[in-house]
């Protein structure tokens, strides 16, 4: 079993340096790059179905391909790494960033030349301090060797790269919050269309790509766009990190074939759960996805088959709640996260995300009643996308009606029993 | 035009436009939040959701909210559709959780667009059992009171603040349901726009601090459609009074003037009308050692008509801050050739150089509309933000147009106001501003250039000879300001709506004809250049228009000293006017001095005033009707608000009183005010569309007037009843088709007479939407006034030779210029408590480095004495204007101490203590 994404990163010890990379092959798919016209890139990259790994699975090929390119397109382009991972749960750009940095920065030249971009930017999640630092060396180091700056390796291609780290919030983690948290704006999000190809960064054409998806970018200029579809079991082209955590006996991260089951995740790599207590749930890809139940062990974890089963691959970082845990709990802690990180600009989002995350806590608290979750209910319906201005309520919204779905039961206790029956 | 279906009806749409707008001017009642016409479409309270369907065989639809979904042809909408209902009364449910309930201590209850969304959206019960978050309110200054458990994070008060308006001091803070609309810490709001928080918070977080001190609801108020008298604009105001005091002033929304905005000044200057200074009784004494002694009105009438019968030898003094109407009475009285305008000669001067400028030369004057539709502009020599503010809030649009191309070549619609915004970041049109010290639209200036007046106008006339070889060269021209020149003439001449701002700030004709010379320039080269003057009163035009001689002559004239006017003269009428703010004060003792008899009609009393035999109460614009004519050269009709107590009265009431009590062979009196505008317009040349600016007396809709009560007037039967049970016959009013009660036509009159902005449904200040055809465009019926001035042809007219040399310092003396400001330099505003608070305070502007080489740092007592007046001293802190050029000084002019110092002159400084350098 492949893993390209993860092959040079051992735990524990310091990322490989640029001889050590450009030893194991690193900057081949670069120089290859540059060989080859902008267009074929992009190509290449549509023809591996790469599609984005933040957690929205939008093809990046055709994300590209929105760029004004040619000798009328706007300049400075501008070409963004969403490192910004602040998901709950999710911890998988981390160790790209941490573990093997030039991956990236060969990823973000090479995506970057293929919409011919000026200038980049890191935007990091400012806790990663560790990844701060090994991105600063090892910009640092591909300045130094010339694969960046003005006439990359010899071409006519410049491209500028700068590590931007965030204030921190979670709404930065939104391309659009982003780019307005990059100007030193607010970081609200900003109305789409126009879309950042067109009016981005400065208003002007930028792209915005997640760690994961960049990294892979350099392996499918390497080795083609057969091979990167075959390393999937699914449509959906390449490798996934996945990751667990919660009660199993191995949390962790593993880079596995696209379309990995459920089962085969939590069983063979997770080891199954810890003894003594029993899987009750899923959140498979960071705290804004559906949960999932026992029922859905056997699906396959790419977007398509998650989206089938009512649920999102997401980030494809999964949290697993077992029977000791009070689900009406869990809820309530990640809405009090949504809440809490509302930018406050739309009204749907600040107003009702505060008022579900008090009407949780009055469940936990025993001062629950029943119209309270008739009140769930609507809020999970109305804080749909299209609904609110981004993503992030209805990213809140998902876990919330499915679990209202699931786990009833322990919500009707909550009011019947008028206390937490997991609290003593 | 394209066709959409709204609830399976066809309707005719603007296509490109947002479908909230649209539906708003089809009559639908769509609610909205952060929308504003002016400030566009962002999207964040979501209330305007509506239902789009894919095509008519769509069923489901989704949910889009109105004002971010462009109108295209063949669309398909709900706005009945259960769903988009029942999201939008969750919006109104989610705004109202934290939302206090205390509107009936709440000032804005009654006009709260939050409450009239609320009912329209039918959310009535509240299911939320929390508690609400709660904020800590500033202190903003005596205009804004901040009440923040209020706010719904709209965020039209940051949008109009530092998108629209250019303020800093005022953010959007923290984030969530705890978004703290407000400055960093307590503190005066910098923004001379700041009152329009008023009226953009869709309810009470930002209220007007000035009613609060005599609180009365919308309700409650009699009001009528006024102009503000604050400035030469124009701006259209609804005052609002009870009890015979004036309360508030609000916007009275005019598409080719003022728009939805008023400036601070507009706003709150209206307390003046409520001061212990207002001249209420008439007065009068036989000695002038003696104080003035109340007289009733008719002994008043009688004492004058037997001076004027007795072969008075009497001139008038009319004034730019009155009515055309009472000027006109005034002249009549006194007969033309004893009418004397009421400006000193200087102003004289500037004033008729602009009439004739815009009369007579090819560059149009623009309307403020039409200057935030510029797209290059130079400002010469005015600081508008301090003379005439609102120009600058409309140049501040007009930089934003070019911009505008770029964001719609990425097909960005213009209303979608972030994405706008985002698009073209700091990209800005041309905007050149040349003025003697810095000025508040500088962050704004692609160039800037500081000079006294006579190098800004040498500025101005090699930008006219850049633009066109035939107009004269400036000779001596330093390169820097050559390059300069060649910027600026490039920049206009590649505009599509060039535009040139001057005025009379500078108190320089050279300025005014320099900026014709550019405006002309490019008329001359076929670019269609615009030219908008600013002046200092609210008639300074009007009064121009209707002439006399200058103040000066005037003064001869009664001393005895003008020999070629063939007029001798004792007795002076003074009409509104302070004649200490038009001219040195030593040369007015000498005037009243030596007049025998010198009687003041005024609504204010003043040092004038002070000095008269006799004193007649005047009206303000509050209590009487008139017309004036703003810088445009746009005639617009004021109408009384209310009837005031005692022997107040109209100046052309009191004229018209002297004429007919001194038996002046008059067959027709004036008995109303139409039949004086009547008169004046047959004969004063230029002045006869004024009969047009609003309909007569007589003007009747099903054969009612326009009631100025609104149809939910309060305790009419009560108001008075401590001092009579009986109610109260409302007082007749033969000069306005308005009348002085509740009764009359209940639905809208044409915009001229429209006493304010209400409809069923619509109780705030929203409700205007509902006297527009199409919402954020002109009102239904044509935005009220006439224009009186057009321009003539390209090439009729030479252009101006007499370029000044330039500057020269001069060793041991300073030029004093004048510099401007917005609160205290206009001499009835300052008399509103809240702006006197704010007002500036007398001192001298001094150049860093002219500072250090007297000696002197901020603060400093400085001296300054003019050549002209050298025994006149005038002790002053000094103040550091790194923008003025060396060899000059500022001086504030206008402001109480140093009202009617005529600049720039020629004076010395020195250091309080420090001998005069020789």
């Amino acid at each position: 079993m492949e893993t390209p994404l993860t092959r040079s990163i051992a735990p524990e010890k310091a990322p490989p340096d640029l001889a050590q990379y450009e030893k194991a092959g690193g900057y081949a798919a670069l120089r290859k790059a540059l060989r080859m016209a902008p267009g074929d890139v992009t190509a290449a990259v549509k023809e591996a179905n790469l599609r984005g790994r933040g957690g929205a699975g939008f093809p990046t090929a055709q994300k590209w391909s929105f760029v004004p390119m040619g000798d009328d397109a706007p300049h400075p382009k501008y070409f963004i790494c969403n490192a910004d991972e602040m998901e709950p749960g999710t911890f998988k750009d981390r160790l790209l960033l941490e573990g093997d940095p030039h991956q990236l920065i060969e990823g973000m030249i090479v995506s970057a030349y293929a919409v011919q971009a000026d200038v980049g930017y890191i935007f990091l999640r400012w806790a990663y301090k560790l990844a701060a630092q090994r991105l600063e060396q090892a910009i640092a180091e591909a300045y130094h060797r010339g694969y960046l700056g003005r006439n990359i390796a010899g071409s006519s291609y410049s491209l500028e790269l700068h590590l931007h780290v965030s204030a921190g919030r979670y709404m930065c983690g939104e391309e659009t919050a982003l780019l307005n948290a990059l100007e030193g704006k607010r970081a609200n999000p900003r109305a789409k269309p126009p879309y950042p190809q067109v009016s981005g960064l400065w208003g002007k054409p930028t792209v915005v790509n997640n760690v994961e998806t960049l990294c892979c970018v350099p392996h499918i200029v390497n080795k083609g766009a057969a091979w990167f579809k075959n390393l999937s079991r699914s449509g959906d082209g390449g490798t996934k990190l996945y990751g667990v955590s919660g009660r199993v006996k191995k949390p962790g991260l593993w880079e596995l074939p696209m379309g990995t089951p459920i089962r085969e995740i939590l069983e063979e790599h997770a080891g199954g759960m810890r003894n003594g207590y029993r899987f009750r749930g899923l959140l498979p890809g960071g705290a804004s996805t559906d949960f999932m139940i026992a029922d859905h062990l056997d699906v396959a974890m790419d977007f398509d088959s998650m989206q089938a089963a009512g649920s999102r691959l997401g980030t494809g970082t999964m949290i697993i709640l077992d029977d000791r845990t009070c689900p009406v709990g869990m809820l309530h802690n990640l809405e009090h996260f949504f809440a809490q990180e509302s930018c406050g600009w739309c009204t749907p989002c600040w107003s009702g995300l505060s008022w579900v995350e008090q009407i949780l806590k009055g469940l936990e608290d025993g001062k629950g009643e029943a119209s309270d979750l008739e009140r769930l209910q609507s809020h999970a319906r109305l804080l749909s996308p299209g609904h609110t201005f981004c993503a992030l309520a209805p990213g809140a919204a998902e876990p919330l009606q499915s679990g209202l779905k699931y786990f009833r039961d322990d919500f009707d206790r909550h009011i019947r029993e008028k206390r937490c029956p997991w609290r003593s | 035009m394209a066709t959409i279906h709204i609830d399976n009806r066809p309707y005719p749409v603007k296509e490109g436009e947002n479908l909230l707008q649209q539906c708003l001017s089809l009559g639908f009642n769509l609610p909205y939040f952060c929308w504003h016409p002016a400030l566009g479409s962002v999207g964040a309270c979501r209330q305007c959701a509506i239902k789009q369907f894919k095509n008519e065989e769509d069923k489901h639809g989704k949910i889009v909210m109105a004002c971010m979904t462009p109108a295209t042809d063949g669309a398909r909408i709900s706005i009945e559709d259960p769903e988009a209902r029942e999201f939008r009364a969750s919006i109104i449910e989610w705004l109202m959780i934290n939302h206090p309930h205390d509107c009936p201590v709440c000032d804005e209850g009654g006009e709260c667009h939050l409450q009239d969304m609320t009912v329209m959206t039918g959310h009535t019960y509240r299911r939320y059992r929390g508690r609400k978050r709660t904020f800590h309110n500033q202190n903003l200054g005596p205009l804004v009171n901040h009440e923040m458990n209020r706010c719904i994070q709209c965020y039209r008060c940051t949008r109009f603040y530092r998108d629209y308006a250019g303020g800093r001091d005022f953010d959007a803070l923290v984030l969530r349901n705890e978004v703290y609309f407000g400055r960093h810490q307590d503190g005066t709001l910098e923004s001379e726009f700041s009152g329009n928080l008023v009226e953009v918070c869709p309810t009470g977080v930002f209220t007007d601090k000035s009613l609060k001190q005599h609180y009365t609801r919308k309700w409650d108020f009699q009001t009528a459609p006024s102009v503000c008298v604050h400035c030469g604009l124009g701006c259209n105001t609804i005052p609002g009074e009870r009890y015979g005091t004036l309360r508030r002033i609000h916007n009275r929304f005019n598409g080719a003037v003022n728009g939805y905005f008023l400036c601070d000044r507009g706003r709150y200057g209206y307390d003046f009308v409520n001061s212990e200074r207002r001249i209420r009784r008439p007065a009068l004494r036989n000695n002038r050692s003696e104080p003035l002694q109340p007289i009733s009105k008719g002994e008043a009438v009688q004492f004058l008509a037997e001076l004027l019968a007795n072969g008075t030898r009497i001139i008038g003094i009319g004034s730019p801050r009155a009515s055309i109407e009472a000027n006109f009475a005034l002249r009549t009285l006194v007969g033309p050739e004893r009418f004397y305008a009421g400006v000193s000669e200087q102003d004289g001067r500037l004033l008729a150089s602009m009439l004739d400028i815009l009369g007579q030369g090819p560059a149009r004057s623009p309307s403020l509309h039409e200057v935030e539709l510029a797209d290059a502009v130079l400002v010469l020599g005015e600081d508008v933000t301090n003379t005439a503010p609102l120009l600058a809030l409309a140049l501040r649009q007009s930089i934003r147009r070019q911009p505008q191309k770029m964001a719609e070549k990425m097909h960005i619609p213009h209303w979608n106001d972030h994405a706008v915004r985002a698009a073209v970041q700091q990209e800005q049109g041309p905007l050149f501003i040349a003025a003697i010290a810095d000025t508040k639209l500088d962050d704004v200036a692609t160039e800037m250039f500081r000079g006294v007046p006579d190098d800004l106008a040498r500025l101005g006339f090699a930008v006219a000879h850049a633009i066109d070889p035939r107009a004269p060269p400036v000779s001596d021209l330093p390169d820097t300001m050559r390059t300069l020149a060649d910027t600026i003439a490039k920049a206009l001449k590649a505009a599509g709506r060039p535009l040139v701002v001057s005025g009379m700030g500078c108190a320089n004709v050279a300025v005014i004809e320099a900026a014709a010379s550019v405006a002309w320039a490019l008329c001359n080269t076929g670019h269609a250049a615009e030219l908008c003057f600013a002046v200092p009163e609210c008639n300074s035009l009007g009064a121009a228009m209707i002439g006399g001689a200058h103040l000066e002559l005037a003064f001869e004239t009664v001393l005895g000293t003008a020999a070629y006017t063939g007029i001798a003269a004792d007795t002076v009428i003074i009409l509104e006017n302070d004649l200490y703010h038009r001219a040195d004060a030593a040369a007015v003792d000498r005037f009243l001095a030596a007049a025998r008899n010198v009687v003041v009609i005024d609504h204010i009393s003043h040092a004038t005033s002070a000095r008269a035999d006799v004193v007649l109460p005047a009206g303000t614009f509050a209590e009487t009707d008139g017309t004036l004519v703003n810088n445009e050269g746009r005639a617009q009709r004021f109408f009384q608000v209310f009837v005031p107590q005692g022997d107040i009265q109209e100046s052309w009431r009191w004229a018209q009183d002297l004429i007919t009590a001194a038996g002046a062979d008059k067959d027709d009196p004036w008995l109303n005010l139409d039949q004086v505008t009547a008169a004046c317009a047959a004969s004063i040349p230029g002045l006869q569309p004024i009969l047009r600016a609003a309909p007569t007396a007589n003007f009747r809709i099903g054969g009612q007037k326009v009631p100025r009560q609104p149809h939910r007037y309060s305790g009419r039967t009560a108001m008075l009843a401590n001092i009579d049970v009986h109610e109260p016959e409302p007082p007749e009013d033969p000069d306005a088709p308005l009348s002085f009660s509740m009764e009359g036509y209940p639905n809208h009159p044409p915009p001229a007479l429209n006493p304010r902005f209400w409809a069923p449904g619509w109780n705030s200040v929203q409700a205007l939407n509902k006297f527009q055809d199409e919402v954020g465009g002109a009102l239904t019926g044509g935005d009220p006034g006439v224009r009186l001035i057009e321009p003539l042809p390209a090439g009729k007219v030479g252009y101006f030779t007499n370029i000044p040399s330039a500057f020269e310092r001069r060793a041991g003396e300073w030029l004093v210029v004048p510099l401007r400001h917005i609160f205290g330099t206009e001499e009835l505003s300052a008399l509103a408590p809240a702006l006197a608070e704010l007002a500036a305070k007398p001192y001298l502007a001094l150049n860093p480095d002219d500072a250090a080489e007297l000696g002197l740092a901020t603060g400093d007592d400085s001296q300054l004495q003019l050549q002209r007046n050298p025994g006149q001293k005038y002790r002053l802190p000094v103040r550091l204007e790194p923008g003025l050029q060396r060899g000059s000084a500022g001086l504030p002019v206008g402001l109480p101490v140093l009202a009617g110092i005529a600049v720039p002159a020629w004076g010395k400084v020195t250091g309080v203590g420090q001998e005069t350098p020789s």
